[in-house]
């Protein structure tokens, strides 16, 4: 197989066979959660569930203090990653015109140079919280082999991505086949592992939310 | 075409039979070597080593091909000065320029690989057949024999264009010929795997000799003239072949990629595109990659070496870059296609799946429904167990 | 500085591109040129720079021999086509074009020299204007 051949490969049918995973993956998720269900709740409700839920998806995103004093360096770390994940995966022209090509319809990018450089950051942080998790020993006795696989599933499109830019390495077809692999490993890998939180984020703040409300509680 | 007076003597004694000064021939090594893109601090050791080099013979062998690439060869832009090398060199066959025909000119090139064995230089443009012999054959000769029986005795192949260095069009799927490179034949035959090769062929040419011999490939459709040009000159210049990449091709020429060394690079790296041919993007020369330019994954020298006399090139032109110089670049989902956009139709993939998974999710749901309605009746607890789901 | 300073000949202008952002390589350019002159006064050093490795947009390059300007020296070659040997305003900066039998160029050097080899009598050429002219008086 010729490079372009396996840049063709992963532009098309790995592609494809991605997307396919990835797509019937979540679906399949959220019938689980949403239809499956828990048993009713025959216990009489003490306050609302779907306002306590509503808030709760917003609050969650605003640390309180007492957390934030004990866990400044993942929040921080944290909030960096996932705002780096963001600019670099919807705001960089070339992913642009990919989500263009597959929903009919594209956004302004920001510079180019910004989205590099925000990918370095991101980098940088995703190392530390894979440093903070191994030298912290209670984070590293909780953490799982899947956890570890998350990360890398993570942090490979950022570096593969910021190799296949710069061409650091190789020749520049294969350079960006791995980039589009990475990304396809990555598609695959979301649905059935933590990194769904994506897309159950704001199910399960508000779920969470709705435990509380319908106890009484502040959530 | 064989001239014996001028044979024996060396490139610098031709010349200077001819009245060419040696101030002539630096002007000629200086062009050389800015064409070759070499440091300019080689002017003196190229001069040296081509006032000594020997006459060589040329073979140039045309398959499945278009006649594209001599056409871009014979338009080469420093034609005063190339002309002193193709003068120089014998080429002893090529059906297109040649003025014998039919079983003249198969004696011609009998003649020169008999004369030359082992020493002249194969030349091959087109892609090679191996599904049916009968799909291309000149003067009843197949394709892959009359390539097996020249290359037998080269000293170097060049694969001049995309169709000879990786298959090209005649290779783009479905592959209805069978269509392979100079390079897979070569290494096919090495390892056997060939048919239709004929026995008077097979009984005449060790299989190891052919593998040996060393290819360079000249990739494009067409190359730029004097890219072929400048790999003869080296050939001839230092008696080796130049350094290539891992697809063969001379790093002089191939060693940057189009976008590396694309004047418009300023302005993909500031994210101002051309999102269309004739807006204002277009207008003001903005980077083409959301037109499909190829540029970032291609290798080759139209940058700076540049068409038509080094008048303009295609990105100058206003139109991306098809990247002709790379493997299959016919199979790549659309020239007008950017790179990072996927090559198939993933929104109805997209669509089908989600359409799928959605009606497994609510059977799903639905055979659960019973057993939800169950609990509710049996008033049964829910557990930690329950939490787990 | 007009563009008229310096000779072009016969070169085909064709260039749909407008805009003043092009490659930004005209400055670094020129800066090594600085430098190259620097080494020729310290350490006699002559350095060359050929045009057509560097990526210019069309324009550009007029840009920087318009910059360069035409010193005191022009001196024209004439053979496999002409050439122009060019001093320009800065001395010991040359510009050498070379063009073919068409009037095309198809090499252009920017040499930082005393004096561009090219124009020196080549050996080989002296030795046999000397088998010529004994030729003559024999």
């Amino acid at each position: 197989m010729s490079e372009i051949e396996f840049l063709n490969w992963v532009r098309g049918p790995g592609f494809q066979i991605a997307i396919i995973i990835f797509i019937a993956g979540v679906i399949i998720r959220f019938a689980e959660i949403l239809l499956l269900g828990r048993n009713k709740n025959l216990a009489e409700a003490k306050g609302s569930e779907m306002s306590s839920g509503l808030r709760t998806i917003v609050t969650r995103s605003i640390p309180d203090k007492e957390t934030f004093r004990r866990s400044t360096f993942t929040l921080v770390a944290g909030y960096i990653f996932h705002i780096g994940l963001f600019v670099t995966i919807f705001l960089f022209a070339p992913h642009i015109l990919m989500f263009k090509d597959i929903i009919g319809f594209g956004w302004p990018a920001l510079p180019t140079p910004v989205v590099d450089a925000m990918a370095v950051v991101t980098i940088i942080a995703l190392l530390a919280v894979l440093v903070h998790r191994m030298r912290d020993p209670v984070l590293k006795f909780l953490s799982t082999r899947e956890d570890y696989l998350v990360w890398l599933v993570t942090i490979a499109p950022l570096i593969t991505g910021y190799m296949a830019f710069h061409r650091i390495g190789t020749t520049a077809p294969t350079l960006l086949a791995i980039h589009i692999l990475s990304v396809e490993l990555l598609l695959i890998i979301l649905p059935f592992t933590k990194l769904m939180h994506a897309f159950t984020i704001a199910l399960s703040r508000w779920y969470g939310g709705a435990i509380s409300g319908y106890r009484g509680v502040e959530s | 075409m064989t001239n014996d007076s001028i044979k024996d003597k060396t490139l610098g004694e031709v010349m200077r039979s001819q009245g060419v000064s040696r101030r002539s021939f630096l002007k000629f090594c200086a062009a050389t070597a800015s064409m070759m893109a070499m440091s300019p601090a080689m002017i003196p050791k190229i001069a040296h080593a081509l006032e000594s080099a020997r006459r060589p013979s040329v073979i140039w062998l045309s398959f499945q091909e278009c006649t594209g690439c001599t056409e871009s060869l014979t338009r080469a832009h420093t034609a005063t000065l190339e002309s002193l090398i193709f003068d120089y060199i014998s080429l002893d066959y090529h059906h297109t320029l040649q003025a014998a025909s039919g079983h003249a000119a198969e004696e011609a090139r009998k003649a020169a690989m008999d004369e030359n064995w082992g020493k002249y230089i194969l030349v091959v443009d087109g892609s090679i057949p191996t599904l049916d012999m009968g799909y291309s054959t000149i003067a009843g000769i197949s394709n892959l024999d009359m390539f097996i029986q020249t290359a037998a005795g080269a000293a170097v192949i060049i694969s001049v264009g995309t169709c000879a260095a990786y298959g090209g069009i005649p290779h783009a799927y479905p592959n209805p010929t069978g269509a392979y490179s100079v390079y897979d034949i070569i290494k096919q035959y090495g390892k056997d795997q060939l048919d239709g090769i004929s026995s008077a062929t097979l009984a005449k040419v060790g299989k190891g000799s052919v593998a040996n011999t060393p290819i360079i490939s000249v990739p494009g459709c067409p190359p730029i003239p004097v890219v072929i040009t400048g790999v003869l000159t080296h050939y001839l210049t230092f008696g080796t072949i130049p350094e290539l990449d891992h697809l063969g091709r001379p790093k002089v020429f191939y060693g940057q990629s189009i976008h590396d060394r694309c004047y418009r690079r300023p302005f993909y790296d500031k994210g101002l595109f051309a999102e269309t041919f004739d807006d204002e993007g277009a207008k003001k020369g903005w980077c083409l990659y959301k037109l499909g330019c190829k540029g970032p994954t291609t290798y080759n020298a139209c940058a700076t070496t540049k068409w038509n006399n080094g008048t303009s090139w295609p990105i100058e032109a206003g139109h991306p870059c098809l990247g002709c110089s790379e493997p299959d670049f016919w199979d790549g989902g659309g020239f007008y296609k950017a790179l990072s956009m996927p090559t198939e139709n993933i929104t109805q993939t997209a669509i089908y799946t989600a359409a799928g998974a959605v009606a497994a999710g609510v059977a799903l749901g639905a055979m659960n429904k019973s057993k939800k309605n169950d609990a509710v009746s049996a008033h049964s607890e829910t557990t930690i167990n329950d939490l787990e789901k | 500085m007009t563009e008229a300073t310096i000779p072009v000949t016969g070169e085909i202008k064709f260039n749909i591109q407008f805009s003043n952002e092009l490659t930004q390589n005209v400055k670094p350019l020129l800066h090594e040129i600085k430098h190259a002159l620097d080494a020729l006064i310290e350490t006699g050093k002559t350095g060359i720079i050929d045009l057509r490795s560097i990526p210019l947009a069309s324009g550009e390059e007029d840009k920087i021999l318009n910059t360069l300007g035409q010193g005191e020296v022009l001196a024209q070659m004439n053979t496999l086509g002409l050439s122009e040997i060019v001093e320009t305003q800065y001395a010991g900066v040359w510009l050498v074009t070379h063009y073919n039998d068409e009037g095309n160029i198809i090499s252009r050097f920017i040499e930082i020299t005393a004096m561009p080899e090219i124009l020196c009598s080549q050996t080989e050429d002296i030795l046999s204007a000397y088998s010529r002219i004994t030729e003559i008086l024999d």
